[in-house]
């Protein structure tokens, strides 16, 4: 039993950093323009294609191929953000939520019609880890690491850049920073570029261990709205706890009921989590 | 008052004239209809595939395996009929999405509008379900293919008749293969997809299992569309004989990888769908010992003499000019999916064959009475309660195993009797 | 207080009910069954905009009530031979009642909050019928073919389904007409317009809420009911589909939102469009794209719809469209 919970949960949390990173980029992009991106899922989706991509076409490292996803995503976002969401971003949310969600179709009807709904693998193993009950494929403690990496990077380009720290003037009040000289609309742009980034990355350390299809994102990008709220949305940080916490969950609940519960489990505590403390478990208020 | 009754009656005009305009535009598609039909006597065959959605890599080669057997009895002058007309055949199909939301609109459509005299099923038990239901509506024949639950022909439903060897079989026969492997094995954990088919098997499974003295260790189901096992495998409790379970391709070749990473140590793993593709051996070493059920494999030996043997007739194709032929048209070697899907239409060729005509009474006439062998086994239905339901074909098992060179190749290890290489434990490391 | 019905509320029933008396007429099944879905969505996006529209809450969670409601009515139909009305009475209180339970909670949520909530209700329910037992867990449940022969055979079961179809499509309708001329729809608009500022005014805004959710929550239960019945059988991957709460707020989008015309010209609009490109030969394997980048074209460039944007431009039609 105690074994059980030890692997349970250690799988759990790894994996967490990496749902933890997923949602990050979600909520980024709510906490600068208080937009929720219905499109995350297929960026996510995206991000394992263009990763499986330059690793069975140009046969690269994958996670060479992850930097390169990285650029991709950001340009992308850029352009989503120009397409899509600037012209209605002052409209009330059903527009930013139905327009991002457009693209969400958009994407999903290409990729299908591209990729086809079929499985791909990226077929790249590095072994596993072993600690006594304890077993963890290398490519998942990579991602992991590789969460926390990009998290790392992301505070300091918040923190300590110039652009960065625009985001954040713009995040906590867009006039006041406008009235400041800095451009919202490129910082805006920006914002949205990162979000993305941070989404098709996410769908690149995935595809390192697990298989995929365009629809994949979906999951991940439910689970990221999860992780944002617990987390408290807006918040880069704390949507990585918010991952560990849903990871950690993921890991104990299977131990005492049968896991199709924990889905119930899940959610509930989302609507819970939502209606008590809306600003997450570690909001200001 | 008065200007509103103006408006209501402008307003209905308006309303009367685009309806007028429909119905003429609809007359006129009508009045095409007949004439087309009364060229040659053309049959047609009408079904949804799903070419998006989850569906669309098995359900396109169910298509493309119909479309093969369509090519070449038109190419061989269609189903000669007593009064020596030749009956041809044409396909009307189109898109469902893997969703259950508009198959009965376009069922519906197919049969009013496209007057699609015989029917074929949707891929997966759901669709061919909410079909079915149609189907026996408007009293048309339809043939279900890649739908294996049980439960449609338990509806009572006289017209709809079963390709596939109904999931209460499926995984039964990796069962019997167990203990014939290590009659010692007394544990086995069954871990499935939480949908209609997954669950039919296994619920069918434990029973068998348990009747043959077995104990299931554990049994848990999973979402459709899981990617993360380790909650499952973590609560797999060591020491079982057997892992069983699985659902569709892109669930279960993600079990079975992830079963290899944690390095499970069991006997035997046996999963549903995914296993029999070629695309599993994508999975490399986690694809080594793996067993599957198959409806068909290539290698399946089913021909003349056998069907001699047993008493009953032998009709059509033989198995490898099937996959000679499929192989060269579409650039890939059948599934049992593909099988599945020309065996449909061969169905109903002989079936039209026997009773001289397309009159679906004695079409259906023909079809209680069929039991014949053709390339894909033995083909006979349950006429009585639970009508149409296949009774007369057999799944194969197969398993990955290395060959001299050290590749993964597919290996029919049961039934004994179509065994094309011996069992061998699964080991992960 | 005399509720009046202006000529602009009569317009969408009578346009229902004629259409539904000339499929009636006409006999044909194709027909039937394209209305059939037609009128379900057309149901299903006026019920929504009954909350969305008047209140301005996004929700996410309407096919919840579809699945729920439709589960708990086909489970009576199935389980218990109930007769279709009163299973479908019983679905659409179940989902009304919970809509109830439901709105007290997460109705506090304003905005995104809000929306992002009934995600997460969505995603549970679903999980939660998965797992539940007497509605058949992970393989659903199935009605018997021979319990079409109540309804005089499996044919005629399609048409008696079909009219209740049809006339629960009229009372959504004519609950959304009464709701929008009534001084509780007056409310509603204040609350949409300024939360805080209506409740000054003496808009009682949770109660109000609440009876609005509670009315849009009804309807869906009885048409997933329908639905179900008609489609013989119910597996909960079927029953709560994100997407089909989505293409309602779509349909909301495209006609118009807060208008009793908008939702049910958009549903008619987005179902024909949808069928158009899903059959023909060129589009077949882009529709989804198509569809999306028509999504995209509204929301950018007339996000009132079609019905705010024709009364924007011609004002006489602000009269006869509502």
């Amino acid at each position: 039993m105690l074994d059980q919970v030890l692997s349970s949960l250690s799988d759990g949390i790894v994996l967490g950093f990496v749902y933890g990173l997923a949602a990050m980029g979600l909520s980024l992009i709510w906490g600068v323009m208080t937009v929720i991106n219905l499109a995350h899922g297929p960026v996510i989706a995206l991000g394992m294609f263009g990763t499986y991509l330059f690793f069975t076409q140009a046969g690269m490292n994958p996670y060479l191929a992850i930097l390169l996803v990285a650029v991709l995503g950001l340009l992308f976002g850029f352009v989503m953000y120009g397409v899509a969401v600037h012209r209605v971003l002052n409209a009330p949310h059903l527009s930013t939520l139905l327009a991002t969600f457009a693209i969400n179709m958009i994407l999903i009807g290409i990729g299908t019609a591209v990729f086809s709904t079929s499985p791909h693998n990226v077929d790249f193993s590095m072994g596993s880890l072993d600690a006594g009950p304890i077993t963890i494929p290398l490519t998942r403690l990579i991602a992991a690491l590789g969460a926390v990496l990009v998290t790392v990077f992301l505070y300091s380009f918040l923190y300590f850049t110039r652009p960065g720290k625009a985001i954040r003037a713009v995040a906590n009040n867009r006039e006041a920073a406008e009235l400041m000289g800095i451009p919202s609309a490129a910082v805006l742009a920006l914002s949205f570029g990162l979000g993305t980034m941070l989404a098709a990355v996410a769908g690149g350390l995935i595809a390192t261990f697990f298989p995929f299809t365009i629809l994949s994102g979906g999951p991940y990008e439910l689970k990221s709205f999860v992780i944002c709220v617990l987390g408290g949305l807006g918040n880069p940080l704390g949507a990585l706890l918010g991952g560990l916490i849903l990871g950690g969950l993921e890991g104990l609940v299977p131990a005492f009921m049968p896991v199709s519960w924990v889905p119930v489990v899940e959610f509930g505590l989302f609507v819970l989590v939502l209606v008590v403390r809306p600003t997450g478990l570690f909001g200001a208020k | 008052m008065r200007k509103t009754r103006l408006w209501l009656l402008v307003a209905l005009a308006i309303l009367s004239l685009i309806l007028a305009g429909t119905s003429m535009a609809q007359k006129e598609k009508k009045a095409a209809a007949p004439a087309a039909k009364a060229a040659a006597k053309n049959v047609v065959i009408g079904f949804t595939a799903s070419q998006t959605g989850k569906f669309n890599v098995e359900a396109t080669r169910q298509i493309h395996g119909l479309s093969l057997w369509m090519d070449q009895v038109n190419a061989a002058g269609g189903v000669k009929l007593p009064d020596g007309s030749a009956v041809k055949f044409t396909a009307k199909f189109y898109d469902d999405e893997s969703k259950k939301e508009r198959v009965q609109e376009l069922y519906t459509k197919l049969i009013n509008e496209d007057k699609a005299d015989f029917l074929i099923s949707p891929y997966s038990s759901g669709l061919a379900d909410a079909s079915a239901v149609i189907a026996q509506q408007y009293k048309r024949i339809m043939i279900t293919c890649g739908a294996a639950s049980d439960s449609t022909y338990k509806k009572g439903y006289t017209l709809v008749y079963q390709t596939y060897t109904p999931a209460s079989r499926y995984l039964n026969g990796a069962l019997d293969l167990l203990s014939k492997m290590d009659p010692k094995a007394k544990t086995i954990a069954i871990v499935h997809e939480k949908d209609k088919f997954s669950t039919d098997v296994v619920n069918a499974l434990k029973t068998y299992a348990e009747s043959k003295g077995y104990k299931v260790a554990l049994f848990e189901g999973y979402e459709p569309g899981t990617t993360d096992f380790a909650p499952f495998i973590n609560k797999i409790p060591a020491g079982v004989d057997a892992i069983m379970g699985g659902g569709h391709f892109a669930d279960t070749s993600t079990f079975a990888k992830q079963l290899y990473e944690k390095g499970f140590k069991t006997k035997m793993v046996a999963l549903l769908v995914a296993p029999p593709e070629d695309k599993f051996a994508e999975l490399g070493d986690a694809a080594y010992g793996i067993i599957g059920p198959s409806q068909w494999e290539p290698q399946v030996k089913y021909g003349p003499e056998g069907a001699k043997a047993m008493g009953i007739e032998y009709f059509g194709i033989s198995v490898a000019d099937f996959t000679k032929e499929y192989t060269a048209k579409f650039k890939e070697p059948p599934t049992y999916h593909s099988a599945g899907g020309y065996v449909a239409g061969l169905l109903l060729e002989k079936a039209i064959a026997t009773a001289g005509s397309t009159d679906t009474e004695k079409v259906k006439a023909a079809l209680d009475k069929m039991d014949i062998m053709t390339f894909y086994g033995r083909i006979k239905f349950d006429t009585e309660k639970s009508h149409g339901l296949q009774i007369g074909h057999d799944m194969v098992d197969i398993q990955w195993q290395r060959d001299e060179k050290k590749n993964l190749v597919k290996q029919v290890v049961w039934p004994e009797a179509a065994a094309t290489a011996k069992p061998v434990f699964y080991h992960a490391k | 207080m005399k509720t009046r019905l202006r000529f602009g509320y009569l317009l969408p029933l009578a346009i229902i009910l004629v259409w539904g008396v000339w499929v009636l007429l006409k006999g044909e099944d194709t027909l039937r069954e394209t209305t059939f879905t037609v009128f379900m969505f057309i149901g299903m996006a006026s019920s929504l905009n009954i909350l969305l529209g008047y209140t301005g809450y996004v929700s996410f969670g309407h096919i919840v009530f579809f699945g729920l409601g439709g589960y708990f009515g086909f489970y009576l139909v199935s389980q218990h031979n109930l007769a279709l009305i009163p299973a479908s009475l019983a679905g659409g209180a179940l989902s009304g009642a919970l809509a109830g339970l439901l709105g007290l909670a997460v109705l506090r949520l304003r905005g995104a909050y809000f929306a992002l909530a009934t995600i997460g209700i969505n995603e549970a329910a679903r999980a939660f019928v998965s797992n539940f037992g007497p509605f058949g867990g992970a393989t659903g449940l199935f009605v018997q073919f021979s319990a079409y022969e109540a309804y005089g055979g499996a044919g005629p079961a399609l048409w008696t389904t079909f009219i209740y179809l049809w006339l629960v499509t009229l009372v959504v309708l004519l609950a959304s007409s009464l709701v929008k001329s009534s001084r509780f729809g007056l409310g509603l608009m204040a609350i949409r317009e300024d939360e805080d500022a209506a409740m000054v005014m003496g808009v009682k805004a949770p109660r109000a809420k609440t009876i609005a959710f509670m009315i849009s929550a009804f309807f869906p239960g009885m048409i997933g009911t329908l639905y179900f019945f008609k489609n013989g059988n119910v597996e909960p991957g079927d029953a709560f589909q994100l997407h089909m709460s989505i293409e309602a707020l779509v349909m909301i989008m495209l006609g118009g939102m807060g208008t009793v015309f908008g939702p049910m010209l958009g549903a008619v609009t987005y179902q024909g469009l949808r069928g158009y490109l899903l059959t023909s030969p060129i589009f077949k394997s882009l529709h989804l794209a198509v569809s999306g980048v028509f999504l995209l074209v509204i929301i950018l460039f007339i996000p009132a719809g079609v019905v705010g944007w024709i009364r924007h431009r011609i004002p006489l039609t602000r009269k006869l469209l509502e």
